[in-house]
């Protein structure tokens, strides 16, 4: 199973490098017992040379591609940079002017609400569809092949695909179907109202099955010792998924809620590509504002504003995990 | 992806959450498959409802009731969008416009699929995804075997900083990423050259998951420490333990995390887009939204089809990994 790797990776020269140094080395009979190693020929007798090898991938990985970039976000918010001159550090100055950008309220309020939106489609759906596949007797896996199967679908398809069935004339596919059972046509993703609802409802459809997976496996997990006793205490179903489904999932459920509004708060593609954050900007989230500061700004990026509410975003949800899991610590442990 | 903050990535945040509350999860090597018998041959036994409940009519009417509606449902919901997408793509542009809920009122447009991939070229962007794919994936694994390894088995003084420092990546949101991480590719640190429209712009960041690291690590930690101890004292070194027996018991948690880079790699639009900005290296999800305005409609659902197929295809052949990995609990069994 090992083979392969070096076989398909020909251009992956340091690692390759690495790998046949780490090969001399093994040539030599190296006792390992000794683990101090104060100078540098015990450093090597007892394997510093191959432990550090080993270790190179993910010190120059990360190093370059997540460590120096996550402190550079910070430095950057308080600078002016633009690519030509040395950065300046101008102090909260481009924080002052995310504050100031009215798009930017609106972008917050939107974000706020695509979220809350998400929480009231997207949270109590997987949960009762898990509950009840996991009653499933026959044929279990096909409900969850179903389930799964939108999560397969990569998201721009799944968004490009939506948008053509959200078409607002009467013959959309969307409203084909309801007109036949004499509703609409509606004006879906064009209409400032409607068009928030609707990229939260194709985000549900989109990320509920991975969710209901989560669900099913949690449930499995239950002991079923613990409806058994339920049972002798004269619990009808209702009050075993009331007192012995709901709180053993309790871990989980709290989880997944922290995680959802996290990554709701992150969300950029479904209103990217349904609507860029049209109609009258009625579905611009920070994200996409951080986007067209950086990268859709006819005079250059505006690296500064764009760090400094990624800053800001990033600082936000920190805190709110934070008080989260404080708040939610004693509650999880069963 | 790290670096993509969109509802697709909730999903490996969701599994990050089965990860999190679920330490005896059975992707642990050694107990798995017992562990995994047990579990389902308890889940056949009892669940929610008893039974002595099943034998009463009128709960199991309801409840087959409320299970085959699940059913339509989810085959609805899964399979619907994906079978008419399926019937587009060979539908002429002008059936699908006016009546896109009939079945091919006038004959099919079998065209349309070849058109899609020869005249509009998208048989590069195809190849280019399948390079992203591959690529990510060897990063991935190179990264994450290596650093399980190290930190799980060898574990040299400064593991546990590595290890704290690689965690703590987790807790930071992707969007901080975004601008300094684009800065970074356009001039990369020490080797002052921009890998703007390479392949590498994508595969290197890629290989900064701390999520997947974690994974492995966790992995090898349950592998019976005897082994090693054994290989050592008959003189292995570490790359020989490495090569022939840490990574042949690794199969397990190499198909998972393959399977999270080959989708997450498949899925990811932002990143890709601000880096990749050429269309003859872009991959199929950067390309599709640019392709909407320009080509025939029945051309364009040829293409969505066309980039939906690899995805589906993996997840009907591999769909018990894939949906272990989702859920973590391998209860489900495809």
């Amino acid at each position: 199973m090992g083979a392969p790797i070096p076989a398909v990776t020909p251009r992956f020269s340091p690692v390759q490098e690495g790998t046949t140094a780490t090969m001399t080395t093994l040539t030599k009979p190296a006792p390992t017992k000794r683990r101090r190693a104060r100078n540098p020929r015990t450093w090597l007798r007892g394997g510093g040379l191959s432990n550090l090898l080993f270790a190179a991938p993910m010190i120059i990985i990360f190093g370059l591609f997540s460590f120096y970039p996550i402190i550079r976000a910070f430095v950057m918010s308080f600078q002016k940079t633009n690519l030509i001159t040395e950065p300046q550090f101008v102090g909260l100055l481009n924080f002052q002017r995310v504050l100031e950008d009215p798009v930017f309220w609106t972008a917050l309020q939107n974000t706020g609400w695509f979220a809350l939106l998400a929480l009231i489609f997207g949270y109590p759906i997987p949960l009762i569809a898990a509950v009840l596949m996991s009653e499933v007797r026959r044929a279990r896996g096909l409900y969850s092949v179903l389930a799964y199967l939108p999560v397969v679908i990569p998201p721009v398809v799944a968004v490009l695909l939506w948008k053509f069935f959200y078409d607002a004339g009467p013959n959309g596919v969307f409203n084909t179907i309801l007109g036949w059972v004499g509703l609409g046509p509606f004006p879906w993703i064009q209409d400032a109202t409607m068009a928030m609802p609707s990229i939260v409802l194709e985000a549900t459809w989109a990320a509920a099955g991975g969710t209901i997976i989560i669900y099913l496996a949690a449930l499995t997990g239950v002991a079923p010792e613990l409806y058994d006793a339920a049972e002798i205490d004269g619990a009808g179903i209702w009050r075993k998924i009331w007192h012995v489904t709901l709180p053993q999932l309790r871990g989980v459920l709290l989880i997944t809620l922290i995680l959802q509004i996290i990554g709701t708060a992150q969300v950029f593609l479904e209103p990217f590509l349904f609507t860029d954050g049209g109609p009258a900007n009625s579905t611009v989230t920070l994200l996409q504002l951080i986007y067209r500061y950086g990268f859709q700004n006819s005079l250059g990026g505006n690296y500064g504003s764009a760090t400094a509410l990624s800053v800001m975003l990033a600082l936000f949800l920190a805190l709110l995990s934070f008080v989260y899991f404080r708040l939610t610590s004693g509650w999880s442990k069963n | 992806m790290t670096t993509s903050p969109t509802l697709g990535g909730v999903v490996t945040a969701e599994a990050e959450a089965a990860i999190l509350t679920e330490p005896n999860s059975p992707l642990r090597p050694r107990r798995g498959k017992k562990a995994k018998k047990a579990a389902s041959s308890e889940g056949l036994d009892r669940g929610i409802i008893s039974s002595n409940e099943w034998s009463r009519r009128g709960i199991r009417r309801s409840a087959n009731g409320i299970q085959i509606t699940l059913l339509v449902l989810l085959a609805i919901g899964g399979l619907g969008p994906i079978l008419w997408l399926a019937k587009a793509a060979i539908t002429p542009t002008q059936d699908t416009l006016r009546t896109p809920m009939a079945l091919f009122p006038n004959g099919f447009a079998w065209d349309n699929v070849s058109k899609a991939w020869t005249t509009i070229g998208l048989d590069v962007q195809f190849m280019n995804t399948v390079w992203v794919a591959l690529g990510v994936l060897v990063m991935q694994l190179i990264v994450t075997m290596t650093a399980g390894y190290v930190l799980a088995i060898l574990k040299p003084a400064y593991a546990k900083v590595l290890n704290a420092l690689v965690l703590a990546t987790l807790f930071v949101p992707s969007v901080v990423l975004l601008v300094p991480l684009y800065l970074t590719i356009l001039d990369v640190p020490f080797l002052g050259i921009s890998l703007q429209n390479t392949f590498w712009a994508v595969w290197l960041p890629a290989g900064a998951n701390a999520f997947n690291i974690l994974l492995v690590k966790r992995f090898f930690e349950n592998l019976p420490p005897e082994i090693f101890e054994a290989a050592r004292t008959e003189g292995a070194g570490s790359f020989r333990i490495f090569w022939q027996i840490v990574l042949p018991l690794s199969k397990p948690i190499i198909g998972v995390v393959s399977v999270f880079a080959v989708i997450a790699a498949w899925k990811d639009f932002l990143w890709p887009k601000l880096v990749l900005a050429l269309p003859e290296v872009q991959p199929l999800s950067v390309r599709l939204p640019q392709l909407q305005q320009t080509i025939d409609l029945g051309t364009y659902l040829a293409a969505l089809a066309i980039s939906t197929l690899v995805p589906i295809v993996l997840f009907i052949i591999f769909q018990g990994l894939f949906l272990k990995s989702a859920g973590m609990g391998g209860a489900v069994k495809g």
